[in-house]
């Protein structure tokens, strides 16, 4: 297998930009990469969706988006694994390179919830979960979040409040970053002030709808040179509904994932210089730093409240925002935090920069821990 | 939902039937056509209908034909063997759930499909009165 580089990154402001279509907003990301790489050439394109079939009855993007950054006739497809989509299309294009069989892989993730109206978009997410037995219930995304925030502040004695710093803490990096959704400070009183989005969540401590792009293109290391490498991408899986699982506040995928991408690579949780989770919820960050390893069970929210996610904490997180403030256009998501790892590590992070960063990791989640991805880079 | 789509879950979901694996005896509920012991063969499970509630929410902003039931609690439901389901409460103001909260099962209306679509009927649980 051959080390992969990543030779170029784009990604458009994540907002609700109401002008733009699905194919605008991909392109805009796809061109941003190529030219970031210095070559415009493309033999594979890997297209990170969730939504579209829901969201704009628009399936068959592998084609539709090669056509849309100027490339018809390449090998493109579309890779959906709920909001893991990006991370899990992030692997595959790694495979691509890493394997022999392509120079050039593009991948690019892309979403467009401001299309529909709130109750379309929660159907949409609910559509990652069981359909008969877990969506049937009219349970969202948010409320089987809900469901495992209760569990946790129950078990483990932990105040609200301190799992509601995540979205606190993520707001803080989002400063100062130009291509956030919510680049503003957001306090701890605003966010327990907020109404319910399914008790004991906050609609504050819940990701928006938004749109956005992310594109990253991948080439062989030898044939790029100083850069920042893939040292290991792994995707794990764990019974599909939260209600099989034997402890459902284990996150097993998120687990698996990190010690098998951990051990291909040869490091250590203790090498990570940044680290972007998956917090579409508040407690989702939590528990994926606990799933992780970052955080002993039942500890994660007091690590965060006590600061140790900061950017000049013991493990910097989300250092642009994450889902929460930066924004979480779904299956663009896991592209978005790849790129961002790889901004830190070129020391390119402008106002977000952690200092001297080498190692990054990148996690991504479908459902409430189905389907985990995790990318370890570090600079060449 | 479609109509065959509802009448394929309707045995399961009305009586709660889950499958047992005849090779290592895991329970299932839903059923699986693979055991993860690679097992194939299977034997009806009927699920307990009681239980206790191991935690709860309440959905305040419903997915599409759910609006007008708003707000309701689902939760996730331990029944007496052990044995695990999501399901939504019934007969109770969300303000008087209590996680460990004993529930039996019953069957109500879940959704309909628009004036002149299927009326879609599942499990829910209610407090059970001692």
């Amino acid at each position: 297998m051959r080390n992969v580089a990543i030779a170029g990154v784009g990604f458009t402001k994540v907002g609700e930009p109401w002008e733009r279509s699905v194919k605008e907003l991909f392109a805009e990301a796809a061109v941003a990469a190529m030219k970031d790489s210095g070559s415009p050439a493309v033999e594979a394109l890997y297209v990170a969706n969730m939504s579209g079939g829901h969201l704009q009855h628009q399936l068959h993007l592998g084609a539709m988006m090669a056509e849309a950054i100027g490339k018809p006739g390449i090998f493109a497809t579309r890779v959906e694994a709920g909001q893991a989509s990006g991370g899990v299309a992030f692997h595959e294009g790694v495979q691509a390179v890493a394997s022999g069989r392509c120079d050039s892989v593009l991948v690019g993730g892309v979403e467009k919830m401001s299309d529909m109206l709130p109750e379309c978009v929660a159907s949409s997410q609910a559509t990652a979960e069981d359909q008969e037995y877990v969506a049937f219930t009219g349970v969202t995304k948010t409320g089987l979040s809900a469901i495992l925030h209760r569990m946790y502040t129950e078990r483990f004695d932990v105040k609200p409040e301190d799992v509601a710093m995540f979205a606190v803490r993520g707001h803080d990096n989002a400063v100062g970053c130009a291509h956030a959704q919510y680049p503003f400070k957001l306090s701890i009183e605003r966010v327990m002030a907020s109404p319910m989005e399914a008790d004991p969540i906050h609609v504050m401590e819940c990701s928006a709808v938004c749109d956005g792009a992310a594109a990253i293109l991948l080439r062989p290391a030898e044939e790029v040179g100083d850069c920042v490498e893939v040292a290991a991408t792994e995707v794990a899986t764990d019974a599909f509904s939260i209600a099989q699982r034997g402890d459902p506040l284990t996150l097993g995928a998120v687990r698996r994932a990190a010690e098998k991408a951990c051990a291909s690579a040869g490091v250590s949780l203790g090498d990570m210089d940044v680290l972007e989770v998956m917090d579409d919820t508040t407690i989702d960050g939590v528990l994926c730093l606990e799933g992780l390893g970052f955080a002993k069970r039942g500890e994660g929210a007091a690590f965060v409240a006590a600061g140790g996610t900061s950017r000049e904490g013991e493990m910097p997180t989300n250092t642009f925002g994450g889902l929460k403030a930066r924004g979480n256009p779904l299956g663009a998501t896991g592209v978005y935090q790849v790129a961002e790892v790889v901004l830190q590590l070129r020391g390119a992070a402008g106002p977000s920069q952690v200092k001297d960063a080498r190692i990054g990791m990148a996690q991504s989640m479908g459902g409430v821990g189905s389907t985990c991805s995790v990318t370890i880079l570090r600079r060449g | 939902m479609s109509v065959p789509r509802h009448w394929r879950e309707e045995k399961p979901r009305y009586r709660l039937l889950g499958e047992q694996c005849a090779a290592c005896g895991a329970r299932y509920f839903p059923r699986t056509p693979v055991c993860a012991c690679g097992g194939t063969e299977f034997r009806p499970y009927k699920l307990p209908e009681a239980g206790k509630v191991v935690s709860w929410t309440v959905i305040r902003s419903p997915p599409e034909g759910y609006e007008k039931y708003t707000p309701y609690v689902v939760g996730l439901i331990e029944l007496d063997d052990g044995m695990r389901l999501l399901s939504q409460l019934t007969d109770v103001a969300p303000e008087q759930v209590k996680s460990g909260m004993r529930v039996e099962a019953v069957l109500r209306r879940v959704k309909e499909d628009g004036e002149a679509g299927l009326i879609q009927y599942g499990y829910k649980f209610r407090p059970v009165v001692e």
